[in-house]
């Protein structure tokens, strides 16, 4: 067996690997500090589509198409798509397959998306169920904004803790084998619910869900957080940071070398995104444009992805819930560079 | 996880940056007094121009209206709430920066089921409990009448 499961924890002996990756953002992200990052960044958030919704299918149409491209492969030869959004019934993901034609399961897991599908996919390369696999995640700030909060010109004031929603796409090819960046375990989280109803403070109400996913993971596999060369979470914003920081203190763990996506994305200071990036987009395009890329260089050996995700609705926030979050990890790297 | 949800509140309600209350209330008098106080200078201007009082102070919404109609069109009155916090959310520009918004945004969904479903999307509370408000004070006027006490003019 290729699979070991160990606790929540599923480890890879021959570990898939993430062949090509791809990403696009739209223009706040091109001003951001990882515009070099992107693949392809758009001067308009409409990318010439006639509304938010069908930009957002525009940008991971793009996103697989390039990630295709990089790898020179056409796309009749991609055996399943796992793909998934932040629109009420994960519409980009749907319209966007409907024109790459290929075989597509759509995935929700909210912000947590990306990590989702990235374990998912691996274990089915693991698994020898398919040999080219796309995982991805997309999130468009004018199409969230419509769907969770108010209209755009709607002339309303965020709070402190609140956090943007990136208007980006990521995408990454996955295989059995090969060259790239070898994804070696995959932890999938389990609800946590800390209580938090501050729809403007998702940060604080997914930190709990990073924590607990963190700690089954190091528990499962006997390992330490300062074996890694950086553990990324996405997107907990600078509030959500520092609370993983006390979650995880509390249980005796000083970690260090802690980066979030949301954090990376847009610089705080110009960029008015107070406690900093979210959506499915934003880890899937730091992961595709700045983790992956470190990894293949060399300069990360091994790092651990954990995207964490909001389960809410509009209807269950309006309905006073508290608001339930899951993360899911991704253990990556090293490269391999063998041709398969 | 060893932390409790009861602490881990309480450690939320310390970390998160909060909200300058007392600096955003004065800033919103500010701002807020500013739009008041260009509906006075309209309205004198109207009754400069031989306007009866009354004509005057609707002409006066009328044009505060078309202002922030044209300004939330024209994608400004986001950006000037944005610094103005809630002084521009409260008068009468806000309500109708409200509907304009709504009317646009939803305007790729139809004109009916679109714009006209969702154009009082924001504004539709504030029709329904200013309504009921007024039912209300029609009924205390009425009840005063009747029990002969003096009505205010």
């Amino acid at each position: 067996m290729n699979i070991i499961r160990c606790g929540d924890t599923l480890l890879f002996r021959t570990p898939p690997v993430i062949a090509a990756k791809a990403a696009v953002g739209g223009k706040k992200e091109g001003e951001g500090p990882l515009a070099a990052a992107f693949d392809e960044l758009g001067n308009d958030n409409r990318f010439g589509q006639s509304g938010w919704e069908a930009a957002e299918k525009y940008l991971q149409l793009r996103a697989a198409r390039l990630c295709l491209q990089k790898a020179q492969l056409p796309e009749e030869k991609v055996d399943l798509a796992l793909a998934g959004d932040l629109q009420a019934q994960c519409t980009a993901s749907g319209y966007a397959m409907r024109e790459l034609g290929v075989p597509f399961a759509g995935q929700f897991g909210a912000c947590s998306t990306m990590a989702q599908a990235l374990g998912l996919g691996a274990a089915l390369c693991a698994g020898g169920g398919v040999r080219n696999l796309l995982a991805m995640a997309s999130s468009h700030f004018c199409a969230a904004e419509r769907q969770f909060r108010t209209p755009l010109s709607y002339g309303a004031v965020r709070t402190p803790t609140a956090q943007w929603t990136a208007t980006a796409a990521g995408c990454c090819l996955l295989r059995p084998e090969g060259k790239g960046v070898s994804v070696t375990a995959a932890t999938f989280g389990r609800v946590q619910d800390y209580q938090i109803r501050d729809i403007n403070n998702m940060g604080a109400a997914m930190a709990p869900a990073a924590a607990a996913t963190l700690l089954r993971y190091f528990a499962d596999t006997h390992s330490q957080p300062q074996e890694f060369d950086c553990i990324y979470t996405g997107d907990l914003g600078q509030v959500g940071s520092r609370m993983l920081k006390e979650l995880l203190a509390a249980e005796g763990l000083l970690v260090k070398n802690h980066l979030d996506c949301g954090c990376l994305l847009f610089d705080p200071e110009t960029q008015q995104v107070k406690s900093g990036g979210s959506g499915a987009g934003c880890c899937a395009a730091v992961l595709c444009g700045h983790i992956l890329p470190r990894l293949e260089r060399g300069s990360h050996r091994r790092v651990l992805f954990v995207a964490t995700g909001a389960l809410m609705s509009q209807t269950t926030f309006l309905q006073k819930e508290t608001i339930p979050a899951v993360a899911h990890l991704v253990e990556l790297g090293p490269i391999r560079k063998e041709e398969s | 996880m060893k932390m409790t949800a009861k602490e881990y509140g309480r450690r939320v309600r310390h970390a998160g940056p909060s909200s300058a209350l007392g600096r955003d209330c004065l800033w919103a008098f500010c701002t807020g007094g500013s739009i008041c106080l260009l509906g006075e200078l309209l309205r004198r201007r109207f009754l400069a121009a031989g306007l009866e009082a009354e004509l005057a102070g609707t002409l006066t919404s009328c044009s505060l209206i078309l202002l922030s109609a044209v300004l939330t069109t024209l994608g400004w009155y986001q950006k000037l709430a944005a610094r103005a916090g809630a002084g521009t959310l409260v008068p009468i520009t806000g309500f109708a920066n409200a509907v304009v918004s709504a009317a646009i945004e939803f305007k790729t969904e139809g004109r009916v089921s679109g714009t006209g479903a969702k154009m009082f999307l924001l504004a539709g509370p504030v029709i329904v409990y200013g309504t009921f408000a007024a039912v209300v004070y029609g009924v205390v006027l009425w009840a005063m009448q009747a029990a002969g006490l003096p009505l205010p003019s």
